[in-house]
């Protein structure tokens, strides 16, 4: 009788979902009542009519095994599956071979799980690591033209190829400034030029950006000029942030890129909200937070892709494991296969994509934003790379890898040479054209560092003010005490800056 | 962004009132909020069938699964999403289920929320965020479901930190912190939910932050305190006031920015302080309000500061005073009452000593530092 009733328990379970209350768990509102495992009573009596249930309970008493079965024919109000989880898990197997117990199913607040009498531990990692999505080869071909490759036009093609020049010229030319002693910190993008500005590229500009620190190339993407950047630098009163940040955390409302906070990996539960936000206001756009794979071990990370998939929140977080948290190797970070398998962890749909080639990452982030606006989830992309630079002007990374490792990935896997390549190949772009460009940005960014340097420090007031929407009394007794002070010790206190 | 406002308005004129409790105040706060702002949303663990404390039932029936909602159990997930929902010209109103559990999000508060409008220079906020959370000690909470964490969030300047004393309070300072343009941390005390019961005016009405209250006036000694502190202050006010001690009882409400005039003016008509927290004395909030104090009116302070620790809740036998609220409230009153009288008989008595000891210690005082005690001297 089980192996009669366990086949088609679909079916029942299908008509009892019918006879339940259709708004239980599946958008409506739970009463109180409903915590409780009571069972449907319409459940039981649209049953008898399939003679599953026996009325009378001698009948019951000589099976009590069977117990167990027969209640789980019946749905329990806690039981979410309706038309959710079991759609999403579904574990039912028609196939004759499988022993009696495969075919039970326990009717679990959380859908549906068939029974195995197999002990199976599920293994710590598939038999195969996760291939990694690549659209051109080490020399700039496309591997296969029938990939799924999105389009890029020579317009765009050229304006990525240009910003990532850019981004490496600024990065060195603000990298010596700070060993000048003009700026106090520096970070470089060096080896993730190509997930800078591809993922910049293939999303709209509504598309709200949360960043952890190493991708200014969306900012330059944007438009954010490279004045904006050497005033943050500078910390000047042209800077937005007012100076109060170290060099590198910028922000800019204008190009919805929210202002970088050092502590890491905060930015991604923050960004379930934001992307909740959208939603609530029906845009077609969604939420990108970017994390290192150092970040993806913080608590944030893990809250930030948990409430993303359980509010189906159109966000895309784009990790870009580079290897190296400061010094802290990945195989010190993790022991899952990178990152992309964490994804499934939370119900996220992910990818893995070669983060140094430029096509793949424009082709893996437009398909993401896609899926995420279109369909209201989450994705996540995990972008291999390598930070090719120094973690920071305060670090030297030769304490703690190899030389000839650096190198490697700096000369032969080179994401802006590999572009270049390609660009090139199109016949979009000269060895002319280039000369120009490197010195072109290099005189503008020569001038933007002397104009940032020479522009004013922000204004005494600044240092009280945007901590509450109004200044508080406490805080404006403790600007006058300084201005007091300030008065009284005029030679301790920094000439440039207007009290 | 959009521009929030706290106009108040006045409770005097109000319409009708009914007699409800703590929680119930709390529920209508929160009704009102989404009914007057459809960007307004309400989350956190077990909201959506009203909550632990039943602060938000019936929301998600009126209001809908979208804009009240349960959330994974994750503290530092409930406020970061928040944020991120304030940052876009939203009123987050955020959930934790007990102020004891708060410090996941720790955080998300000191780190992001508090510096989310100043280290971006002011291009965003996150100021519609809201951070609900019961508080305090009820008798069978152990350590874990009675903390007073108020003063960690003391120290971090860019948030609000607000404790409702009643019913009445907790509506009207509710729909100020939700309205306020920066994030609020709005501890309830959940030992009043139900026992707290007062006229509340039906309509919608705000009161003002960083505004302290004299809830009595009296002449011999300055009694501050918030939250669930103030009915028992209140009572040994009552107490003391037998014995003909007169008692000035001030209900600070919004613990940062403080109200410091109200307090400081109280100080120099008395001479006297005594704060009362339920959180630990040492590094406690009362420790602030003290140094403020001697700072602002040094020399009007005859016998300096007191502190009163009402509940060590820590200590197991002292539970056993919580278990029946009868045993609880004579309890409390019977330790403060005295420690009140003690103190103001002992000044009194000596108040010829003490003038000459805080001779002695003006001077010395004068010897260290510089342009301060001119201050202090002109306000004596
Ligand atoms: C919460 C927190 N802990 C520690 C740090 C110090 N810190 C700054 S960057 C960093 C490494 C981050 O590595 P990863 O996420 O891989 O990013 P990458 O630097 O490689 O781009 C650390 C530990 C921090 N900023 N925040
Ligand atoms: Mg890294």
């Amino acid at each position: 009788m089980a192996i009669w009733w366990t086949r088609s328990s679909r079916t029942i379970a299908n008509h009892i979902r019918k006879c339940m209350n259709k708004g239980f768990m599946g958008g409506a509102v739970v009463k109180q009542s409903s915590w409780s495992s009571t069972v449907q009573s319409c459940s039981l009596s649209s049953l008898s009519s399939h003679r599953l249930v026996p009325q009378n309970c001698s009948y019951l008493h000589s099976l009590p095994c069977n117990r167990a079965t027969l209640f789980s024919l019946q749905r329990f109000k806690s039981t979410v599956a309706e038309g959710q989880l079991d759609s999403f898990f579904s574990s039912d197997s028609d196939d004759e071979q499988l022993n009696v117990l495969a075919r039970q199913s326990l009717d679990f607040p959380g859908g549906k799980v068939t029974y195995t009498s197999e002990m199976n531990f599920i293994s710590e990692s598939s038999h195969k690591r996760i291939p990694c999505y690549r659209v051109l080869d080490d020399d700039g071909e496309i591997i296969n033209m029938n990939s799924d490759l999105q389009q890029v036009s020579k317009e765009v093609a050229v304006k990525m190829y240009s910003d990532m020049v850019t981004l490496q010229i600024m990065d060195n030319i603000f990298y010596e400034a700070q060993r000048q002693g003009r700026i106090s910190f520096y970070m470089t993008s060096a080896g993730e030029e190509a997930i800078n500005i591809a993922s910049a590229a293939a999303l709209g500009e509504e598309d709200i950006i949360l960043p952890q620190y190493r991708e200014p190339g969306v900012l330059l993407w944007r438009g954010f000029t490279l004045q904006e950047f050497a005033n943050q630098c500078f910390g000047n009163k042209a800077d937005h942030g007012k100076g109060r940040q170290m060099p590198i955390h910028y922000g800019s409302k204008e190009h919805n890129f929210f202002t970088i906070s050092s502590p890491i990996g905060t930015q991604l539960p923050q960004a379930a909200g934001i992307a909740y936000s959208l939603k609530m206001d029906n845009k077609k756009a969604c939420a990108v937070s970017y994390i290192g794979d150092g970040g993806t071990s913080e608590g944030d990370f893990h809250a930030g892709l948990n409430f993303a998939a359980v509010m189906e929140a159109p966000v895309i977080f784009f990790c870009r494991n580079n290897g190296w948290a400061i010094s802290t190797h990945v195989s010190e970070q993790f022991r899952s296969d990178g990152i992309v398998v964490k994804g499934q962890g939370y119900g996220i749909r992910s990818i893995r994509v070669d983060g140094n080639d430029a096509l793949a990452v424009y082709s893996a982030v437009s398909a993401a934003r896609e899926m995420a606006i279109n369909e209201q989830r989450p994705i996540l992309v995990e972008a291999l790379t390598y930070r090719i630079g120094h973690h920071s002007t305060s670090d030297d990374s030769t304490k703690y890898r190899a030389l000839d490792e650096i190198d490697y990935w700096k000369l032969a896997r080179n994401p802006v040479n590999r572009f270049r390549c390609w660009v090139q190949s199109n016949g979009w772009w000269s060895e002319q054209q280039e000369t120009e460009l490197r010195k072109s940005i290099r005189k503008q960014l020569l001038q933007a560092i002397q104009v940032a340097e020479k522009t004013e420090k922000p204004p005494l007031t600044e240092l009280f003010s945007d901590v509450y929407d109004h200044l508080p009394s406490n805080l404006q007794e403790q600007e006058k005490q300084l201005r007091e002070t300030i008065s009284r010790h005029p030679k301790d206190y920094p000439s440039d800056v207007s009290v | 962004m959009r521009p929030f406002s706290t106009a108040t308005c006045d409770i005097e004129n109000q319409q009708s009132a009914k007699s409800i409790n703590l929680y119930s105040a709390i529920n209508q706060a929160l009704h009102i909020a989404l009914e007057t702002d459809p960007r307004t949303f309400v989350f956190g663990e077990d909201v959506s069938f009203g909550g632990v404390f039943r602060c938000t039932t019936g929301l998600a029936d009126r209001f809908g699964k979208s804009r009240v909602f349960n959330t994974p159990l994750c503290e530092q997930g409930i406020v970061g999403f928040g944020i991120g929902l304030a940052a876009m010209g939203n009123r987050a109103i955020a959930e934790i289920q007990f102020a004891d559990y708060i410090f996941p999000a720790f955080d998300q508060i000191v780190n992001e929320a508090a510096k989310f409008r100043y280290r971006s220079g002011n291009q965003f906020n996150c100021g519609g965020l809201t951070i609900r959370a019961p508080y305090g000690a009820v008798g069978h909470g152990g350590h874990y479901h009675s903390q007073s964490p108020e003063a960690f969030f003391c120290h971090v300047p860019g948030i609000k930190v607000v404790i409702p004393r009643s019913p009445q309070q907790a509506k009207g300072l509710l729909l100020s912190c939700i309205r306020d343009p920066n994030p609020v941390v709005f501890f309830e005390p959940k030992w009043l939910y139900r026992l707290a019961v007062e006229e509340v005016p039906e309509h919608d009405y705000m009161l003002p932050l960083s505004k302290a209250e004299v809830i009595r006036e009296g002449s011999d000694i300055t009694l501050v305190g918030w939250g669930a502190q103030l009915s028992i202050m209140e009572q040994a006010c009552i107490d003391a006031e037998k014995d003909g001690i007169s008692c000035e009882l001030i209900d600070l409400k919004t613990l940062i920015p403080w109200d410091k005039e109200t307090v400081e003016a109280s100080v120099r008509k008395t001479g006297r302080l005594l704060v009362s927290h339920e959180a630990p004395v040492t590094g406690g909030f009362g420790a602030e309000i003290s140094a403020s104090i001697v700072e602002r009116c040094f020399l009007r302070v005859s016998n300096f500061i007191y502190f009163v620790l009402l509940i060590e809740y820590y200590r197991e036998p002292i539970q056993f005073f919580f278990i029946e609220s009868q045993a609880f409230h004579c309890t409390n009153n019977l330790i403060l009452a005295p420690i009140i009288l003690n103190i103001l008989a002992s000044t009194l008595k000596t108040q010829k000593e003490e003038n000459e000891k805080n001779k002695k210690v003006q001077t010395m005082l004068t010897c260290l530092c510089g342009d301060k005690r001119m201050h202090a001297a002109e306000w004596n």
